[in-house]
């Protein structure tokens, strides 16, 4: 891999907190080598805000490998930036090049409000899964791992719409901010296994009830949703989220 | 003084015996009864959902905005459990000694067993919830092999067990939340143990978006807040992990155990340069196929695909016929620096060893051929390669596409390079059989205490460790206490004991703010960490010690009157948070050097270097050393040592071999 160094501008969406309006401002940052990833790149202009006396960019990021779903920024006009399948602490400096403009804003949805700067408050998707996002099980009444072999491509699908990070890119992406693959991930990874049954109907109404009462929007399949997720979670498990919520709603009562 | 309150009896019916003859709580008294759960990783958010299903009324808190973000989620390789479904020897027993021998015999035989003996509950427990383990086309669970262990016991899913494994007990507790019993604080964090006669009755916390601190009672106090590996600055632990709670808890009186044990993990992508924020890790499962070399000639420049198989130094297969690639993290650590010190090391720093998949890709191909019902011999080169790639993909794809993300390499095509890098740390806050720390009432739970691993831990055992106290032994043990808890009434927060620690939190905060320095925080803790891998990394010694002693006590020094923290107290401010944490491992660094330096012994992942048999291998002195070191907190750089002897009651220690 070639190495290289580079200067770049960046618009960054700065604003105080919750209350107060923001706006973009515009920062150069100089000698980026290619290796470095995106967010050591705010690093280091954080750390020269901090010396200049500026308040440096507030941005969520905690494990810095693409798992916990922390980071979350919106990178010219692409939530996580322009690699396929990546999470913007992932996305690396080679991403770009010398004299690039790069833009950089928060999350945008009613549901998930501005903190700070880059930071959004996301605990609307805890509140969905408090609403039925589990299976009922206490600990100690178990049965053997064992005890119930499972088909393996059931297990692999389930597992593929469990590896969601709940990073809320889909939303940020979707032009009417729903929350809809996240919501089919969830449902459709414990639907597709035995020990999620009992609980399948219940589950996906009072799951899709708790989405409404946050105020996300309703999907109209424009597939943006499904080409940001870093996890590429298939938009697929909409079409199967609609399946079971429709079964569910005709057989309860 | 020190009591672990080991219950007596055979190794096997001490655990069977405790919970037989613990105290228990009635249900209605539950109800009364407040658990603070500090830290919603794997072992807090386990605690703080079992805690609920029984009836206690749960407090719980993290420092992210959501407990699915611990660290815990970035657990890759997998959790292991004696189930011996491949019926390959596989026992409590065997998975308690693996356990003791891996620990370099310095952990505690109770615990160890008690660990082997849930550890099979804690995989029922995880497939009843939904996590989706990797499955065998019989639908039934499938294992792999991790290192100094010669069964294959570890259950995974993909390269995210640990993901797979929090989202379960996340689920878990945000069930527990919606049901009421469990009050979660996402981004809060614990800045000081409140207590009153020696004994723990809550904690303050600071609301890391409004910078308001809080006061909370609690009948008793889990602390379940993870390793500090983040001394080293480099690590790959999560940017945000520390060891604020746990020191805040050792200078309200609570013991801090083996502070140097720390492991060194051989498998993570290389240090590329000074930007380097954090090291990334290549799962250990990764030894189970990949095959770890050097070229033989010295600084060969060749690229490695084209040094042929007869001049490359398979140096793990040379050195430990017997378990060749899956060596211990300790042995094979020191084995790459060997080789990188002699000048064998590869890539641009010559700070790396490669990490070679051509020959699993190629095996694998081939096993694919014959399933087909054909002869290998007869398919050409191409299509076992194409094979067995997939093969490869489908078990570790997303570690290999993370390699190709940092690296910008292709690591189906070329070598993975590797090096060893700060990973977990062993030490941590003492605690007795029933996880209580020196403070009464005051608990530590998952990586944050010092149980169960000795002086080096075993890969897919902190994940089960942290499980195994959070569904199976703080029910029970805290329960124990609690019992007796139901004749005290609940200390209203106005306390005086609760006014004080408040204003600790308070002055310390403003002092932070007020030195208005030129120093960023960050610049400190690169210097810290840079001291604690020099001196205190790898290998240590007693100059080396010695001197990084006095760099430290001089740094925090400079901190104190230098550091610069932009912003305000009250508002969303992550440079104050950081400040605090690193003001903490400045003095926690002190305490693992001056812990390093006193165990003039090589244990596990402990290597002093005037302590190696010929070989260049640990060597301990069992005589002097079998012990655990424990640290009373006295007042700056000021501490008192107290041993708890290990007996070994069961296992005969011995030097330890992996050959
Ligand atoms: C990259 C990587 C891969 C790993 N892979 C494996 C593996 O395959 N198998 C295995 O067995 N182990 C593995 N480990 C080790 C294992 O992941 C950890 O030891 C384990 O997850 C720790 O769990 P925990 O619950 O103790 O702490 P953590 O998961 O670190 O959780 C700590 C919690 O405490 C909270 N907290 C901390 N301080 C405060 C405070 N002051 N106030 C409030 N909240 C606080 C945090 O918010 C968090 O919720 C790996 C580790 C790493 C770094
Ligand atoms: S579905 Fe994808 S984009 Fe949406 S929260 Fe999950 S991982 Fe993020
Ligand atoms: S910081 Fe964890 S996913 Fe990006």
């Amino acid at each position: 891999m070639e190495h290289y160094n580079m200067n770049l501008n960046l618009k960054v969406w700065r604003q105080k907190n919750s209350k107060t309006k923001g706006e973009f401002k515009m920062y150069r940052v100089e000698n980026i080598s290619s290796e470095m990833s995106f967010l050591e790149m705010f690093d280091v202009l954080n750390e020269r805000l901090i010396e200049e006396g500026d308040d440096p960019i507030a941005f969520d990021h905690d494990c810095r490998e693409g798992i916990c779903g922390m980071c979350s920024m919106y990178i010219d006009g692409k939530p996580h930036g322009p690699w396929q399948g990546n999470t913007t602490c992932q996305l690396h400096m080679r991403a770009f090049k010398d004299g690039d403009t790069i833009v950089v804003e928060p999350w945008r949805a009613n549901s998930f409000p501005v903190i700070k700067d880059l930071v959004v408050d996301r605990t609307a998707f805890d509140r969905i899964i408090q609403a039925g996002g589990y299976i009922s099980v206490n600990t100690g009444n178990a049965v053997d791992g064992n005890a119930l072999p499972i088909n393996k491509n059931m297990a692999d699908a389930s597992f593929a719409a469990a590896m969601c990070i709940g990073c809320g890119a889909c939303v940020a992406a979707c032009k009417n901010s729903s929350a809809m693959l996240f919501l089919s991930a969830k449902v459709s990874h414990l639907a597709l296994l035995p020990q999620g049954e009992p609980e399948r109907k219940s589950r996906v109404l009072d799951m899709v009830a708790q989405m409404d009462k946050e105020g996300f929007g309703s999907c109209t399949n424009t597939g943006a949703c499904e080409a940001t997720c870093p996890k590429e979670i298939s938009i697929s498990y909409i079409a199967k989220l609609n399946n079971e919520y429709l079964c569910a709603g005709l057989t309860t009562e | 003084m020190l009591d672990a309150k080991i219950p007596s009896g055979s190794l096997e019916n001490k655990w069977k015996e405790y919970k037989g003859h613990c105290k228990l709580v009635n249900p209605a008294n539950k109800r009364k009864l407040e658990v603070i759960v500090v830290g919603t990783g794997l072992a807090g958010a386990s605690a703080a959902a079992t805690l609920g299903e029984l009836g206690y009324k749960v407090k719980a808190f993290c420092f992210q905005d959501s407990p699915r973000r611990a660290h815990s989620i970035a657990a890759q390789g997998g959790i292991n459990a004696a189930k011996n479904y491949q019926n390959d020897g596989d026992s409590d027993y065997r998975l308690f000694y693996d356990t003791i021998k891996g620990g370099d015999y310095r952990s505690r035989e109770a615990n160890v067993y008690r660990l082997a003996e849930v550890s099979a509950n804690i995989i029922d427990q995880c497939v009843a919830q939904g996590v989706p383990f990797a499955r065998e086309y019989g639908g039934l669970l499938s294992n792999r092999s991790f290192g100094g262990v010669q069964v294959q016991r570890t259950f995974y899913a993909a390269g995210q067990t640990g993901q797979q494994l929090l989202i379960g007990a996340y689920q878990a507790l945000e069930r527990q939340i919606s049901l009421g019993t469990v009050t979660m604080y996402n981004r809060h964090e614990m800045l000081e143990v409140v207590t009153e006669n020696g004994k723990a009755i809550g904690i303050i916390t600071r609301d890391l978006i409004t910078g308001k601190l809080d006061r909370h009672f609690g009948n008793a106090v889990l602390l379940c807040t993870g390793g500090y590996g983040n001394v080293f600055y480099l690590s790959t632990n999560a940017m945000g992990s520390n060891v604020t709670a746990a020191w805040k808890a050792h200078k309200a009186g609570a013991f801090f155990a083996n502070p140097c044990y720390t492991q060194i993990h051989p498998t993570c992508i290389p240090v590329s340069g000074d930007h380097q924020s954090k090291l990334t890790l290549m799962s250990e499962s990764l030894r189970n196929d990949g095959r770890i070399w050097v070229p033989k000639k010295k600084g060969d420049t060749r690229k490695p695909n084209e040094i042929p198989h007869e001049e490359r130094d398979y140096y793990l297969e040379r050195r430990y016929p017997a378990f060749g690639n899956l060596v211990p993290r300790d042995v094979a650590s020191r084995a790459a620096k060997e080789r990188c010190d002699a000048g064998y090391g590869v890539g641009s720093s010559k700070q790396a060893v490669y990490l070679d998949y051509a020959s699993a890709i190629e095996r694998y191909g081939k096993i694919e051929i014959t399933k087909h019902g054909r002869n290998p011999e007869e398919a050409s080169k191409e299509e076992i390669t194409v094979l067995g790639k997939g093969v490869v993909k489908e078990k570790y794809g997303n570690l290999f596409d993370m390699y190709e993300k940092i690296t910008g390499e292709n690591p189906y095509e070329t070598p993975m390079r590797i090096y060893p890098a700060v990973h977990y740390t062993m030490g941590g806050l003492w605690v007795d059989y029933e996880l209580m720390t020196t403070v009464k009432g005051l608990y530590c739970l998952g990586e944050a205490n010092f149980s169960d691993h000795g002086a080096n831990r075993l890969g897919a055992s902190a994940l089960m460790q942290g499980l195994a106290d959070g569904y199976f032994v703080i029910p029970y043990t805290v329960g124990n206490y609690l019992a007796d808890e139901i004749y005290n009434k609940p200390i209203p927060t106005s306390h005086e004991a609760f006014e004080a620690a408040e204003k600790k939190v308070n002055d310390r905060i403003n002092t932070l703010m007020n030195i208005k320095g030129k120093t960023s925080v960050e610049k400190f803790h690169k210097r810290l960490g840079k001291i604690m891998w020099d001196k205190c990394g790898m290998a240590r010694n007693e100059k080396g010690l010695q001197e990084a002693i006095v760099e430290i006590q001089q740094l925090r020094k400079e901190f104190w009157q230098d550091v610069r923290i932009p912003g305000e107290i009250n508002e969303f401010n992550p440079e104050l948070d950081k400040a605090g944490r690193v003001a903490d491992f400045l003095e926690l660094g002190e305490l693992m050097c001056i812990d390093a330096l006193n165990r003039n012994e090589s244990c596990g992942g402990h290597f002093r270097e005037e302590s190696q048999t010929e070989e260049g291998e640990a060597l301990r002195h069992d005589a002097e050393f079998m012990h655990v070191a424990t640290w009373e907190f006295k007042g700056e750089s000021n501490w008192t040592m107290y041993k708890e002897a290990l007996n070994y009651e069961v296992v005969k220690p011995t030097q330890r071999s992996y050959k």
